[in-house]
């Protein structure tokens, strides 16, 4: 060996771990904690249900209403990030405005299904605790879902600053994953309380 | 090796992450205060963490003079407690409730979650999986201001007229459901349930933070098995903790609904002075199922980081690899996944169905084979090892010992027949101090002893330690041990007065030996805690790598800045343990040796790692020297 290569050290490579976007994978384990705290409840609600003194549920018209326009919200997002993909910065505005429009649409239904919860002589407390399940399972659902229009609305900002492309898709990725996993968890709720009312 | 081709590499130096945060010199608030950076906020941890164990201990003593003392005058306590201290000097015995209720919350969530984990995974994972801080700074401080939050309402709930909550720190409803039950269940009551909602939150965000960064944020060779073991110990807690924490919020939100809006989660067919109160349908027994399914996981959050800090530990201050690493990994994984199996080992005595009952005990009684497969690998790697007796080596080895002693009284409250002899007596006090409280407590000491170099690049005194150790060890057994006897003669715990019934009266004399025990033991803190604040700032400065261990926090400089490492974050080639190895001229290769430099040492399948090929692209990396 001359001089030069004794400078040199060789080594076997350092593999770099795979990984992904901390941030994106962090979201999936907030979701993870929602699934967990909404799991609990409809366990608990199905243990309740098993006991005595389970007066049924009836659920108002309203809320199949407001789970078609939750639905209808996704599909608004769905085209949002279409467009983002394809730099078709107008209708990614469009679609998000259209998405927190129908989404506080949801929120507004979900007030009047509770009205229409009311007089059917279903309340949160004083009637039957089946009935302060459908109130909570739904009320902290809406509370999630004004965190996903918050988020909605920080990305709408985004897009005015021209940060929302095809190169810039991050935010809008994670702000759909929560949306529609939101939409998703409220479908789950509406079916689960149908089929155990 | 010198026919190879050499690839020269320039730009081996590319950091995923950049360099971008060592720069950062901002003010005293953005330092100290609401800092971004792991290791402040670490310590942030570790300091409230050790306030609440100071103000739990103290609580846990004064309950005990009471129990050891009952015909003690304690007016010389009014100074302190006011009102609590009846005017013939004797303790409130409501606020006798209140002080069990708010040493167990206190110890189990403040002490020994929020300070264990919240020091020790905040403080290694970046330094020990090689990032430059957390996924997110960010939510990090969050987690510490939502603890400090909780903490300040705890805190407060301590000083109100009718005092803290006095249900248990399990609140069973109806007590803590019922205000008018007792004083704890007032106001006391509703702070506790606001204190700990604000706490799970802060254990979410940190939770999911530490979960990210094992997974995300690794440096480059750092692969799963190369892992430290505390990692793999903070790693699974984070994920026990994800899983669990949200039931416990979805108990606490029924019960604040039941205690505050009118709900009836959780009662049914109450009669308060011979009136039937409104509340119909509830179930009692539903929130156990709920608390439980948080509160069994629970134990192991607490435990895990204890027993990750001490593999580490016991394999660096042995000298020798620990033993059966994978073994060690598989055993935390069943222990986690058996955690949320076995919730209702602690409902025995709730009417719970026999068979049922034996699906739950046999669950249970599984535990002990992850558990005792740890036990086994903590003495083998002790066995013939070149032991060095540190501080931190001897709380280890106090660990081991609880965890096997509290454990094998486990097996006895796990069968369901024994248990409903044994439930919620003394017994069940002495095991779960043994097996969790304690051995988790020195798990949280040791780390101290052995990272506090790290954290505040200076030395703790050995020989204060060593005092400290020894007074700790022996009066914790002191304690806890007679509290078997007191529980097998059928003690109830959380009773005021045994003296007013004849059957108990002859254990006053083992009583008040525990009450002078665990004086002595919280009095043997202090030791510790002159150490540790003297040490802080006149302590000796600490050598780059004190121990002698292989795993990267010590590559850092001795006050590491925010960023970690001033230069690029070193690449890792091996896995952590490699002490003595057969060959080797030192005792101990750290983990940024490659196998290269290694040639007299390495093992037949670690030279297939650095087997150069004729061309094999990017297998090979040249550096020049530094």
């Amino acid at each position: 060996m001359d001089t030069h290569i004794k400078e040199l050290k060789i080594v076997e490579e350092a593999k770099q771990p795979l990984s992904m976007n901390p941030k994106k994978f962090a979201l999936w384990l907030f979701m993870v904690s929602v699934l967990m705290l909404f799991g609990a409840w409809t366990s608990a609600y199905l243990v309740k249900r098993a006991d005595t003194g389970w007066a049924e549920i009836i659920l108002p018209q309203q809320m199949a209403i407001n789970t078609a326009i939750i639905l209808a919200s996704s599909f608004a997002l769905i085209m949002a990030y279409r467009a983002a993909r394809h730099d078709n910065l107008k209708l990614v505005k469009l679609g998000l405005g259209l998405t927190m429009l129908l989404g506080l649409g949801f929120l507004v239904g979900q007030f009047v299904a509770y009205g229409d919860m009311i007089k059917l002589n279903q309340y949160f407390s004083g009637s039957n605790v089946s009935h302060s399940f459908v109130y909570v399972l739904t009320a902290v659902h809406g509370l999630h879902l004004i965190s996903g229009l918050v988020f909605l609305a920080v990305v709408l900002a985004d897009s005015y600053k021209f940060k929302v492309h095809s190169k810039s898709l991050t935010r809008l990725e994670m702000c759909s994953t929560y949306w529609h996993f939101l939409g998703i968890l409220w479908l789950y709720l509406f079916v689960f309380i149908k089929l155990n009312p | 090796m010198a026919t190879t081709h050499i690839h020269t590499h320039q730009d081996v130096h590319h950091d995923a992450h950049g360099d971008d945060h060592d720069h950062h010199e901002g003010n005293f608030w953005t330092n100290y205060i609401f800092s971004q950076d792991h290791k402040i906020i670490a310590k942030q941890f570790l300091i409230t963490g050790i306030f609440w164990a100071l103000l739990g201990g103290t609580l846990s003593v004064i309950f005990r003079l009471q129990l050891g003392f009952p015909d003690m005058n304690l007016d010389w306590l009014k100074p302190v407690l006011g009102g609590w201290i009846t005017p013939e000097g004797k303790l409130d015995p409501e606020f006798y409730l209140a002080l069990v209720t708010m040493h167990g919350t206190i110890m189990v969530f403040f002490v020994l979650t929020a300070g264990l984990s919240g020091t020790f995974s905040n403080f290694l994972i970046p330094l020990q999986c090689g990032a430059r801080d957390m996924a997110s700074g960010f939510m990090n401080m969050l987690s510490y201001w939502f603890f400090f939050l909780s903490s300040v309402i705890m805190f407060v709930s301590l000083f109100i007229s009718t005092g803290p909550a006095g249900g248990g720190w399990t609140i069973y409803p109806p007590l803590s459901a019922l205000p008018q039950a007792i004083q704890g269940s007032g106001l006391g009551m509703t702070l506790w349930l606001v204190s700990m909602a604000l706490f799970i939150v802060s254990t979410l965000l940190g939770g999911i933070n530490y979960i990210t960064t094992v997974i995300n944020m690794r440096t480059r060779g750092m692969s799963f098995t190369r892992l430290p073991l505390t990692i793999w110990a903070f790693f699974f807690t984070a994920i026990i903790g994800l899983l669990s924490f949200p039931v416990l919020f979805a108990a606490a939100l029924l019960l604040i609904f039941d205690r505050s809006l009118g709900t009836s989660f959780f009662l049914s067919d109450i009669y308060i002075g011979g009136e039937a109160l409104p509340n119909m349908g509830g179930s009692p027994i539903l929130f156990q199922h709920l608390f439980w399914f948080l509160g069994h996981p629970e134990v192991y959050i607490v435990l895990l980081p204890a027993l990750g800090i001490t593999s580490e530990i016991i394999a660096t201050n042995s000298r020798k690899p620990i033993f059966g690493y994978k073994a060690m990994i598989g055993s935390m994984l069943f222990i986690a996944i058996l955690s949320f199996i076995v919730w209702a080992h602690h409902m025995f005595v709730t009417g719970m169905n026999p068979f049922l009952g034996s699906i739950f005990m046999l669950l249970t009684l599984i535990i002990a084979v992850p558990s005792a497969v740890k036990i086994f690998n903590y003495v083998t790697t002790l066995w013939k090892g070149n032991l060095r007796f540190t501080p931190a080596m001897l709380f280890s080895i106090g660990l081991v010992s609880f965890f096997l002693t509290g454990g094998i009284t486990g097996i006895f409250l796990g069968n369901s027949a024994v248990d409903i002899q044994l439930h919620d007596t003394y017994f069940v006090v002495a095991h779960f101090h043994l097996v969790m409280g304690s051995a988790s407590f020195f798990g949280m000491l040791a780390g101290i002893y052995h990272w506090f170099p790290k954290m505040f690049g200076r030395m703790m005194d050995d020989r204060l330690g060593y005092i400290h150790f020894w007074i700790t060890f022996i009066g914790v057994y002191l304690v806890f041990f007679p509290m078997h006897y007191i529980g097998i003669a059928g003690f109830p715990r959380r009773y005021y007065s045994f003296t007013n019934f004849e059957t108990f009266t002859g254990f006053t004399d083992l009583n008040t030996l525990v009450s002078v025990a665990a004086i002595l033991t919280l009095a043997a803190q202090f030791i510790f805690l002159f150490n540790f604040f003297y040490s802080i700032f006149r302590g000796r400065l600490a050598p780059a790598n004190p121990w002698n261990a292989t795993t990267l926090e010590w590559t850092t400089p001795r006050f590491p800045k925010h960023g970690n490492w001033p230069g690029e974050i070193p690449a890792v080639y091996r896995w952590p343990y490699d002490y003595s190895k057969p060959g080797s001229k030192e005792d101990f290769i750290p983990q940024t040796i490659p196998f290269s430099e290694t040639p007299e040492s390495n093992l037949p399948h670690e030279n297939e790692l650095i087997k150069l090929e004729g061309n094999g692209n990017g297998a090979i990396v040249v550096e020049g020297k530094h």
